[in-house]
C-alpha cells in the first residue's frame, strides 16, 4: 500500500495534537505501520501548530514533505491556507469555518483577509469547509473541534470507522468521553 | 503489546524496564516529556533538579550509591552541567548512567542550534543516536551495558524529529531494578590532581577501546543495497536517507562518537559515490576526511543549519530539486504569543510604555519581545537577564548615563540561575530592577514543577520556596509586590523602583492560569461606545480584533468570547468605557 499522508494544521490549545492521536493509534489498532510528528513546546500558547501524520506498510520519515499530502484538516481557515501548499495534486482538505484571529491580527499589525474560503476553493477544488464548533458545541463543549474534524475525515481515511471510534472512547475519560464519541458522529454526519 | 509513543516516551519506558533506578532532569524542549512519562508510567522514583548540573550531579551519585540512573535536559542545559560532565568521563560510573540530551536543529524552540554530538567527542564519552522510538526506547538497555562494561557515562541524543515523533515500540522483556553496593573508592571519585592524571590516561585508552567496540556492534550497521551511491548516516537523517533513496546503500551508526574507522574504510571502499548525511556539524564529515576517505558530497552540498529532508538530500545528492511547491504568499503571521489573560501581558504593556531598556530571560515572557510590545531587548541564556542587567548598569554608571536597567525573569528561570546573579548584583553595589513573574511553574515547557510550586514531579507536596525571603537573604533591601493584572499599580510600582538608586526587587505572584486552568468571565465590547482607537491592541491579545461589518462599517474592536479569558487588561486601557464583562448565558466561561 502506498503511504497515506495526512497534514493536520491549527492554533495552539485547538487540539491538534489529540486529534492526531486519534489517527496514530487507530493506524496502530488496524495493524498498519505510522508515524507521527508535530513540534511543539510553544504550542499552548496560540502559535500556529502543524502535525503529521503517515500510514503505510512500513513509514520511515516521520515528516510529511509539501505537495505530497493526500488530506489536509485545518481546525482554521487561516491555517488552512496557510499548509495547503503540503497538499498533492487531487489531495483532500477538510476545514473548520471558524476563524481564529492571529496576535498579528489582534495587535492591529495585520488584516485577517476577507476571502481566505475563496483561495481555498481556487487553489483545491477538493476542498470542505465545516462550523465544527456549532457541531461541537451541540455535542456538549465547544473544546471538541478536534474530534468533529476526525469525524468528518473519517469515512476518507485507510482506516476503520469503528477502530476510530473504538480509539476516542479509550482516549477519553469519564464525560468527555460522551461529548467526543457524539462530536466524532457529528463530524461524520456533516 | 505494541505500543505507538514518541522517542521520549520510548526513553522514559526503556528507563522503567531496563533496571532504572534514580532519574532528574530539567525542562527543556524537546527532551521534557521523558522524565513526566518516567513520573506517569510510576515504576522508577524521578524529579525535576532546579538546574541540569545539580540534575547531571544528583544522577552520579544515582549511580555512585549503585542505582542506574538517567538525567535528562536539552542541548544547551548540557552547556549548564558540562562541568559536572567533562569531569564524570575521569571518575566513570558505577552502575550505568546516562545522560539524555535532546537537539533541536531547526530551532523549533531554542535560542540556538548547537550540535550536542560535539560534546561526546569533547568529553570521550560514547553517544548513542536512536532513528526512531523502537531504537529510542532499545537504546536505553544498550547504554546502560555500554555504561557499566566501559566504566563510562552514555550520552543518548535525541533530536527534535526523534523526541517528539511517534513510533511504534515493541517492548523487550523487563530487566528488574538492581540497587549495588555504595563504595568508597577515594581515586576513582576523588578528582584530585593526582588521581586525575591516572585517570586521564585511562579515558584515552577507553576511548580506544570503545573504538573496538564500535566496529563489532549491531548498533553501527551496513545496509548494502545499489552501490552507485552510499550514505553514513545516523539518527533521523536516516529515515530521510530511506525516504529519498530507498534503494542506496547506507552506513547507519547508531553510535555516533567514537566512529568505526574500519567500518567506514569498508563501506566507502564498496560504494562508488559517497555521501556524508548530517544534520548540522560535520562531525562525522571531519573525522571521516582525516582519515584520508574521498568524500563526494558532505557539507560542500548539504546544510550547516537547520534540518535535513528527503527534498534536502535529493537536491544536493541528484540536483533534482523535487516539487517546486511554495506557500501562499503574504499570510498574517501566527506566533506565539502570550495565553489570553497570562500575567505577563499587563507588564509588557507597561514596559512597552515607558520604554526601558529590558534584559530578559528564556521562559514565556521572551514573546515580550515580539511587536506590537517591542518590549525586551537582550536574551541570551538562563539566568542572564539579572547578570547581563547588573553588567549594563555598570558601564551605565562610567558612561554617564542615568537609565536604570530592567530585568524581567521568571521562577523557575530565577531557581535555575537567576540568584547567583541577583547576589552578585547585590554583592557589587548594582543598579538595576529585577521583576520576577512569580508563577508558581516553568511555563513555557507545559507548567512542570519547580522548588517554587508546593509539590514534585511525583505529585509530592511539599514546602513552597519563598521568593520575598530569598531575595532578602541574597541581600537586597528593596523588595516588593507586584499586581501585573492592576495596570496603574504596576505602573506607578515600576517608575517608583526606578527612581531608587540601587538595586530593587519588584515580584509578581500572580500563578499560571494555563498550568493551574485559571478561568475568569469572557469581555465585550460596547460598540456604540468603541471609537475604533485601537489602544485596547496595544496588549495583543488573540482574543481582540478589529471588524468593520456594524452599521457605520468603522473598523472597532470585537472580543472573541471563545478566546478571552477576563484578565481586564485590555478594558483598562479603554478610555471610552466600551469593554465589560460578557453577561450571562452568552458567557461561555461562566
Amino acid at each position: 500500500m502506498q503511504i497515506f499522508n495526512i497534514v493536520i494544521a491549527g492554533v495552539g490549545g485547538q487540539g491538534v495534537l489529540m486529534a492526531s492521536k486519534v489517527l496514530a493509534e487507530s493506524a496502530l489498532a488496524s495493524n498498519m505501520d505510522v508515524k507521527q510528528n508535530e513540534v511543539h513546546g510553544m504550542a499552548q500558547r496560540g502559535g500556529s501548530v502543524i502535525s503529521f501524520v503517515r500510514i503505510g506498510e512500513q513509514v520511515h520519515s516521520p515528516v510529511v514533505m509539501p505537495g505530497s499530502a493526500d488530506m489536509l484538516i485545518s481546525f482554521e481557515p487561516l491555517e488552512a491556507l496557510r499548509y495547503i501548499h503540503f497538499l498533492k495534486p487531487g489531495g483532500r482538505l477538510v476545514y473548520n469555518k471558524v476563524s481564529i484571529n492571529p496576535s498579528t491580527v489582534a495587535a492591529g499589525m495585520a488584516v485577517y483577509p476577507g476571502d481566505v474560503e475563496q483561495q481555498i476553493k481556487a487553489i483545491c477544488p477538493n476542498s470542505h469547509g465545516i462550523d465544527a464548533l456549532a457541531i461541537a458545541r451541540e455535542a456538549g463543549n465547544g473544546k471538541a473541534v478536534n474530534m468533529v474534524m476526525v469525524g468528518t475525515v473519517m469515512k476518507h481515511l485507510p482506516l476503520d470507522e469503528k477502530i476510530i471510534s473504538q480509539v476516542v472512547e479509550q482516549l477519553s475519560q469519564g464525560k468527555a468521553a460522551e461529548v467526543n464519541s457524539r462530536a466524532l458522529a457529528g463530524g461524520a454526519a456533516a | 503489546m505494541k505500543k505507538i509513543i514518541s522517542g521520549n516516551e520510548a526513553i522514559a519506558l526503556g528507563f522503567g524496564d531496563f533496571g532504572g533506578v534514580f532519574a532528574s532532569g530539567y525542562p527543556g524542549t524537546p527532551s521534557t516529556e521523558t522524565l513526566e512519562e518516567v513520573a506517569r508510567l510510576g515504576q522508577v522514583y524521578c524529579e525535576w533538579a532546579p538546574n541540569e548540573k545539580v540534575a547531571l550531579e544528583s544522577a552520579i551519585g544515582g549511580s555512585i550509591a549503585g542505582g542506574r540512573s538517567l538525567s535528562t535536559m536539552k542541548h544547551v542545559g548540557v552547556n549548564v552541567a558540562a562541568d559536572a560532565l567533562l569531569t564524570l568521563t575521569y571518575t566513570g560510573v558505577n552502575a550505568g548512567l546516562i545522560l539524555m540530551v535532546s537537539d533541536d536543529p531547526g530551532m523549533h524552540s531554542s535560542q540556538n542550534e548547537q550540535d550536542s554530538r560535539n560534546y561526546a567527542k569533547f568529553a570521550k564519552v560514547p553517544m548513542l543516536d536512536p532513528a526512531n522510538s523502537q531504537e529510542a526506547y532499545d537504546m536505553v538497555r544498550a547504554g546502560f551495558e555500554i555504561s557499566e562494561q566501559f566504566d563510562t557515562p552514555v550520552m543518548l541524543r535525541t533530536t527534535t524529529r526523534i523526541s517528539h515523533a511517534k513510533g511504534v515500540v515493541v517492548p523487550q522483556e523487563k530487566i528488574a531494578a538492581q540497587v549495588g553496593e555504595w563504595e568508597k573508592n577515594v581515586p576513582k571519585y576523588v578528582m584530585l590532581p593526582n588521581f586525575a592524571k591516572l585517570k586521564h590516561v585511562e579515558v584515552e585508552a577507553r576511548l580506544l577501546k570503545l573504538q573496538e567496540y564500535a566496529e563489532t556492534t549491531p548498533l553501527n550497521r551496513i545496509e548494502m543495497r545499489d552501490p552507485e551511491v552510499g550514505f553514513i548516516t545516523s539518527g533521523v537523517t536516516y529515515q530521510h536517507v530511506l525516504e529519498a533513496y530507498p534503494n542506496a546503500s547506507i552506513l547507519k551508526l547508531g553510535m555516533s562518537h567514537p566512529l568505526p574507522e574500519k567500518k567506514i574504510r569498508e563501506f566507502a571502499g564498496s560504494v562508488k559515490r559517497l555521501v556524508i548525511a548530517e544534520e548540522m556539524d560535520a562531525i562525522f564529515e571531519e573525522q571521516i576526511r582525516a582519515m584520508g576517505i574521498a568524500v563526494e558530497i558532505g557539507k560542500n552540498k548539504l546544510p550547516l543549519c537547520g534540518e535535513i529532508n528527503a527534498d534536502i538530500l535529493q537536491a544536493a545528492v541528484s540536483g533534482s530539486s523535487a516539487k517546486p511547491v511554495s506557500p501562499v504568499a503574504g499570510l498574517p503571521m501566527r506566533p506565539p504569543v502570550f495565553c489570553p489573560s497570562c500575567a505577563h501581558r499587563g507588564l509588557f504593556t507597561i514596559l512597552s510604555k515607558l520604554k526601558c531598556f529590558v534584559s530578559g530571560d528564556i521562559g514565556c515572557y521572551t514573546l515580550g519581545a515580539l511587536p506590537p510590545m517591542n518590549a525586551m531587548h537582550s536574551v541570551i541564556d538562563m539566568g542572564a537577564s539579572i547578570s547581563a542587567a547588573h553588567g549594563m548598569a555598570k558601564v551605565n554608571v562610567i558612561a554617564g548615563r542615568d537609565e536604570k536597567p530592567v530585568a524581567v525573569i521568571g521562577d523557575s528561570t530565577f531557581f535555575h540561575s537567576g540568584m547567583t546573579g541577583l547576589m552578585s548584583m547585590a554583592y557589587n553595589g548594582g543598579n538595576a530592577l529585577v521583576i520576577i513573574m512569580d508563577n508558581r511553574t516553568t511555563g513555557m515547557t507545559g507548567g512542570q514543577e519547580n522548588p517554587g510550586t508546593g509539590e514534585t514531579l511525583q505529585g509530592m507536596p511539599v514546602r513552597q520556596v519563598d521568593m520575598v525571603p530569598l531575595v532578602k537573604a541574597l541581600g537586597i533591601d528593596n523588595v516588593a509586590e507586584l499586581n501585573t493584572y492592576d495596570l496603574k499599580e504596576t505602573e506607578a510600582a515600576i517608575k517608583k523602583a526606578l527612581a531608587t538608586p540601587g538595586p530593587y526587587v519588584l515580584i509578581d505572584k500572580n500563578p499560571c492560569i494555563l498550568r493551574y486552568k485559571i478561568r475568569k468571565p469572557a469581555m465585550n465590547v460596547d460598540q456604540e461606545k468603541c471609537t475604533g482607537c485601537r489602544a485596547c491592541l496595544k496588549v495583543a491579545c488573540m482574543a481582540l480584533g478589529l471588524n468593520a461589518d456594524g452599521d457605520d462599517k468603522k473598523q472597532k474592536v470585537r472580543v472573541d468570547p471563545n478566546v478571552c479569558n477576563g484578565c481586564g487588561v485590555c478594558k483598562q486601557m479603554c478610555k471610552f468605557d466600551a469593554m465589560h464583562e460578557l453577561e450571562g448565558e452568552n458567557n461561555a466561561n461562566l
